[in-house]
């Protein structure tokens, strides 16, 4: 299913040229309205960052199940026999894929734009990113599935995702907050607890409801 | 011909807010045995055909395939199953042999790279097995999602109008193909508009109008004609 997708996206190239293209037009929109005062641009980053992640992830992961629209190939993924989570792994994988490419693209667009330096923090900060896409994708993966067969879908996907997400945007922001004023990785255990905690929630109930999900 | 139908319907009424589109379907396909649903647009015929591949849930009554319960036990049920639908099935970023590969990855199954091209060559797309689908004509695209029927060997097979859009060499390997697969036992139940040689592979019609079956007979000894002369005198009455 990750291979599938991947496949498609790297030949239609639809949802990469869409987020890359609206991260780069919230970047120059930061850029313009917050200016060179490095105070100022130090205190709110590391939210602009996750706006810009969590945005784009939204968008993409919003049209992980358009594909399978396509020629009712949702019927066939429906008719496929065996244990449905299968599914819903492949299309997690997929779509984290995605997203941690265009992340790395948005991150390294931002270290340009805002003259940031990232220093000895991209590792710790690599594995915050890490986490809270995995978070963001695992959750977003199940209300993709569960909007993609209804009407007012774009509207209905972000009402419901965005609130679930609160456990995994506080964890996000508040750790790149501190690894960005260069504080240790062991400052912010409490917070990639926080984090690891809900990645797992949030994949164990996408992997024991999809089933259900997907059937209707 | 086995007794135990393969595929049983009983009862079977399906409601979209105040359209009854199946209206308590009797129904029963045996093991090598291949009934062809006939019907105007509107009948039920596709409702039919989705209810019995677990794809709907009915308002009431029930549909089995090889005993198991198609709302209760579908995961069972498609194990067994096989169907050509309306939709092909097929991604249009992928070209056809990676269709191919996908669709049987995704039922659990493999195969090496002659067998997905000798399944290509049955339909007659061999040549364009590396060729993207969306560069494909609405024929093409048919005879791919018909390809699949090379690859597996279902115990029941439900098609929805299988022979629109083809040409003449694909209806060919189509019907020797349903009749391989009624020789191996499989159990047919068909959907369509028309009464030619598409019912060839048919040992039994059944009509649909309103939602209800209103003939249910072997198509022994029945011609084109004969079959449209029943077709007519069934749904003008029910009009």
């Amino acid at each position: 299913m990750a291979w599938k997708d991947l496949l498609v996206e790297r030949r239609s190239k639809e949802t990469l040229n869409a987020l890359l293209f609206f991260s780069l037009a919230l970047l120059f929109v930061f850029q313009f309205t917050l200016g060179p005062d490095r105070e100022r641009l130090a205190s709110v980053l590391p939210g602009l960052l996750w706006l810009g992640f969590i945005l784009s992830g939204v968008l993409g992961l919003g049209r992980a199940f358009l594909v399978e629209h396509e020629n009712d190939c949702w019927e066939a993924l429906l008719l496929a026999p065996g244990d449905k989570s299968a599914i819903y792994l492949g299309k997690l994988l997929g779509s984290l894929a995605l997203m941690l490419v265009v992340e790395a693209l948005v991150l390294a667009l931002f270290v340009v734009f805002f003259n940031v330096d990232l220093g000895p923090s991209v590792p710790s900060l690599a594995l915050v990113i890490a986490l809270g896409t995995v978070g963001i994708a695992a959750v977003g993966t199940l209300f993709a599935a569960m909007t993609a067969q209804v009407r007012a879908r774009e509207l209905l996907f972000p009402v419901l995702l965005l609130p679930v997400l609160v456990p995994v945007l506080l964890g996000t922001v508040k750790a790149t907050e501190a690894l960005l004023l260069r504080e240790a990785l062991s400052s912010v255990g409490h917070w990639l607890t926080l984090l690891i905690a809900a990645d797992l929630v949030y994949l164990a109930v996408g992997v024991l409801t999809f089933d259900v999900i997907l059937e209707g | 011909m086995s007794a135990v139908p393969l595929v049983r319907v009983a009862g079977l009424v399906r409601v979209f807010g105040a359209q009854r589109v199946l209206d308590g379907v009797d129904l029963d396909v045996a093991a090598g045995e291949a009934v062809a649903v006939l019907g105007p647009n509107g009948a039920g015929k596709t409702t039919l055909l989705k209810i019995v591949a677990t794809l709907m849930r009915p308002t009431r009554g029930s549909a089995a395939v090889g005993g198991h319960d198609c709302v209760r036990a579908a995961e069972s049920a498609r194990a067994l199953l096989g169907v050509i639908a309306h939709g092909t099935h097929v991604y249009d970023d992928l070209t056809a042999r990676e269709n191919l590969a996908f669709w049987l990855r995704l039922n659990g199954l493999r195969a090496d790279r002659d067998t997905l091209d000798a399944a290509l060559a049955d339909v007659d797309l061999d040549r364009q097995a590396d060729a993207r689908v969306r560069t494909f004509s609405a024929g093409m695209r048919r005879r791919l999602s018909l390809a699949r029927l090379g690859l597996t060997q279902p115990r029941v097979l439900l098609l929805d109008e299988p022979y629109a859009g083809l040409d003449q060499r694909a209806r060919k390997w189509l019907e020797a193909r349903l009749e391989a697969l009624k020789a191996d036992g499989a159990a047919l139940l068909m959907a369509t508009h028309s009464f030619g040689r598409e019912l060839g592979a048919a040992d039994r019609l059944a009509i649909l109008v309103a939602g209800r079956v209103v003939l249910d007979t072997p198509r022994a000894g029945l011609d084109a004609q004969d079959v449209q002369r029943l077709y007519a005198a069934h749904t003008e009455d029910a009009s």
